[in-house]
């Protein structure tokens, strides 16, 4: 038998509470058939005994005690996906404002957002929220269902306001990839079967949208980074560097720069996994060589040209997950590739306002707030812009007495293309 | 020096999976103290040494594995445990329920009863009298729906508990391993695999793997609907009656709780066509402790279970 090798595409879901999300991802796991028999019955047992029909396919994803006696999603539920074409691994992320952090969780590392709202009620704030979360985390496709077209007999002029709604949020927040799908998940309504209430919808169901997507790995990041996690040990005396490749392939002969002390090398040797190699794309662990014996450490960076910034002052947009307001001169420790260091909060610039999708003036920022902080650090970063490189723009605020994360910051401006700064 | 020509490699999945476990490994040995990595015998703590020993080689492990032992094992498994310990070069350590049910801290259950929730007892005994504040485990979040909403750095207080309800937001990449004494962190790095995926890179690495995973002849007996073993710890009761049949296991534990199902597999690859065609789940068709309740497996990963 052949290995099955394919394409891996991670979604994360977005959306309200309550407008169907672990619906929809429940529907799409059912008619593709992916859950064994024994999960289909757990499902059915479940809804026949909480009286909710024959089958919740909400239940599908809310695995919880708790989430199964309160109808709501808590955390993130990871499914795993194969259809024909590609492999998926799907987030299904909670609605719920108090959960935001978990939300942002699930869509930190997703090529693509599946966007669930029920054409009834629109776009709502926490709606906005999510997919402004999801446009700052980078995330640059979204396939939206319009759902629960059941309730609102399949109107076309209800489905094309949604589609409305949903287009002007996402020019304002720069998000290009769109394809709106009309869905009741409840019926299975253009989810993976095409349906007979929308003959006048000719685009395609959500399986084919997230089939057909080519929202795939950021391929934009130029320039090679290899973040230090550890040094090995080679026999005879010598060391090689392990970590893991973002950014474009580093390759054997690469001209390297060790950063942040600045000193230049080359790599002489490079393996992966499976032994040495000539070159590593992005997402290989690996273990590099250099022709200098440098002191080189965990949280250190080797960067080939372009290269990223030193520095101890970061300007950031920050999801603030922490029960308390953030202002200036808190305290926190920031947690950036394999380095982790103090850092002390200098100014709270402003906040987006989510509703308006419109950045204010502010001086703290609330639980769940998003916005631009500037922060110093105890020993230097190795940073660049977010907007181009993933890895080395993206960072986490961990409490220092608690060790919770209570932030994710992305290094850089929001860039909301359509917002417009409110003096 | 020969220029290498740049062009954009996209991963299979496989490569990217096998990637980023290592990165995991590699990531939680810097930011803890003190890791262990928690060794069943079965395929998937056997991918995960594999993978420990690629992400560290050619050095040894620099942490000890950990057998929680139920004193009810299959004897293949234990001598594949010793065959690969011996082959790492790691330090093992055994963690007994008998141990456990020796010093009085568990109620014995008898000479046949399951020992399987016992074995959180000596797991957090083990996690506690080492000082470990990680422990690597192989669990995946395609087994179960309470596994599904663990993140993959896990985080455990002073009493090893999990709590669902309030987990660490975990962003991107960013492993966030530190602890405050007496509390530790699980470590899944696993979690994204499915069975099919841990079988098609043990068939791509020919990772080594206890007998039992492949089709044999075994007296059995069908309780709760599983193809249980005879042996010292199961005794067919009134009604039941033993049977000869070819079998394999698709999962293995405690052998009073884990089940055979039938299969005439011996090779790799006819297992790989197994299950990618199966149509029960693993945990289902293999195991009686999940099947107590709806969230069996909550329940006891509520209370420190693997």
């Amino acid at each position: 038998m052949d290995l099955l090798t394919r394409d891996l595409l991670r979604v994360a879901t977005i959306g309200s509470v309550d407008d169907g999300k672990s619906t929809v991802i429940g529907r799409l796991l059912v008619d593709t058939r992916q859950l064994f028999d024994d999960q289909l019955e757990a499902v059915a047992h479940a809804s026949a005994r909480r009286g909710v029909g024959d089958l919740d396919l909400s239940f599908v994803t809310d695995g919880l005690r708790a989430e199964r006696e309160q109808g709501i999603t808590i955390d993130v539920a990871y499914r795993y996906a194969a259809t024909p074409t590609r492999k998926f691994i799907i987030a299904d992320c909670p609605g719920h404002v108090q959960y935001t952090r978990n939300m942002a969780t699930g869509a930190s590392t997703a090529d693509l957002a599946l966007m669930v709202l029920d054409v009834a009620r629109g776009l709502k704030e926490q709606t906005r929220r999510h997919l402004c979360i999801a446009a700052l985390l980078g995330v640059r496709a979204i396939v939206v269902a319009i759902n629960k077209m059941d309730t609102v007999r399949w109107s076309q002029s209800a489905y094309s306001a949604a589609v409305d709604e949903v287009a002007t949020a996402a020019r304002e927040l720069g998000i290009a990839d769109v394809t709106c799908v009309p869905t009741s998940a409840l019926l299975g309504d253009n989810v993976v079967a095409a349906s007979l209430h929308t003959p006048w919808y000719v685009g395609p169901t959500i399986l084919e949208a997230l089939e057909g997507s080519d929202a795939g790995a950021w391929d934009s990041a130029e320039g090679a980074r290899l973040p230090i996690q550890w040094v090995l040990r080679q026999p005879g005396g010598g060391r090689s560097y392990a970590g893991m490749v973002s950014g474009e392939p580093l390759a054997v002969g690469d001209r390297v720069t060790l950063l942040p002390a600045g000193i230049s090398t080359t790599v002489t040797a490079l393996r992966g996994p499976s032994g040495s190699r000539d070159a590593a794309p992005a997402g290989v662990a690996v273990d590099v060589e250099l022709a200098d014996d440098l002191d080189v450490s965990r949280g250190d960076l080797l960067a080939r040209e372009p290269l990223p910034t030193v520095t101890r002052e970061l300007r950031a947009t920050v999801c603030w997950f922490g029960d308390e307001p953030l202002r200036a001169g808190a305290r926190l420790r920031v947690k950036h590739t394999t380095r982790s260091t103090p850092a002390i909060v200098e100014s709270v610039e402003s906040r987006v306002d989510v509703e308006r999708l419109e950045i204010e003036p502010a001086d703290a920022l609330a639980t769940n707030d998003i916005g631009v902080v500037r922060l110093r650090t105890a020993d230097p970063l190795v940073v660049d812009d977010y907007a181009q490189h993933r890895v080395t723009g993206g960072f986490i605020l961990i409490d220092p007495v608690s060790n919770v994360t209570r932030a994710a910051g992305m290094v850089g401006d929001p860039g909301l293309a359509g917002a417009t700064a409110r003096p | 020096m020969t220029t290498i020509e740049r062009r954009p490699t996209t991963l299979d999945h496989l490569e990217a999976l096998e990637s980023h476990a290592i990165y995991i490994l590699r990531e939680v040995v810097a930011e803890c103290e003190r890791p262990v990595l928690l060794f069943s015998g079965g395929k998937d703590s056997a991918v995960l040494l594999h993978l420990a020993v690629k992400a560290f080689a050619p050095g040894g492990l620099p942490f000890p594995v950990l057998h929680v032992d139920t004193g009810q094992n299959f004897p293949e498994v234990l001598d594949f445990r010793d065959e690969m310990v011996e082959r790492t070069g790691a330090r093992l350590i055994v963690a007994s329920v008998q141990d456990a049910i020796d010093r009085g801290l568990v109620a014995d259950p008898g000479p046949t009863g399951s020992r399987n929730r016992l074995q959180t007892t000596s797991l957090l005994g083990a996690i506690q009298e080492h000082g470990f504040d990680a422990a690597f485990g192989g669990a995946r979040r395609d087994e179960d729906k309470a596994r599904a909403k663990e993140r993959i750095l896990s985080f455990r207080d002073a009493f090893g508990q999990w709590d669902p309800r309030a987990q660490r937001p975990e962003l991107w990449q960013l492993y966030q391993g530190r602890v405050n004494h007496g509390e530790h962190l699980r470590a899944f790095p696993l979690s994204d695999w499915t069975e099919l995926d841990v079988w098609q890179y043990i068939a791509r690495d020919r990772v080594a793997l206890p007998s039992i995973y492949f089709a044999h002849h075994r007296d059995v007996l069908r309780r709760d609907g599983m193809w249980l073993a005879v042996n010292e710890f199961v005794a067919p009761r009134a009604g039941e009656a033993v049977e000869r049949r070819l079998v394999r296991y698709r999962t293995v534990g405690d052998a009073t709780c884990t089940g055979a199902v039938e299969s005439s597999a011996t090779t790799l690859d006819e297992v790989l066509a197994e299950v990618a065609t199966a149509t029960v789940s693993e945990r289902g068709a293999t195991r009686a402790d999940d099947r107590f309740s709806e969230t069996a497996m909550e329940d006891r990963k509520r209370e420190g279970y693997f």
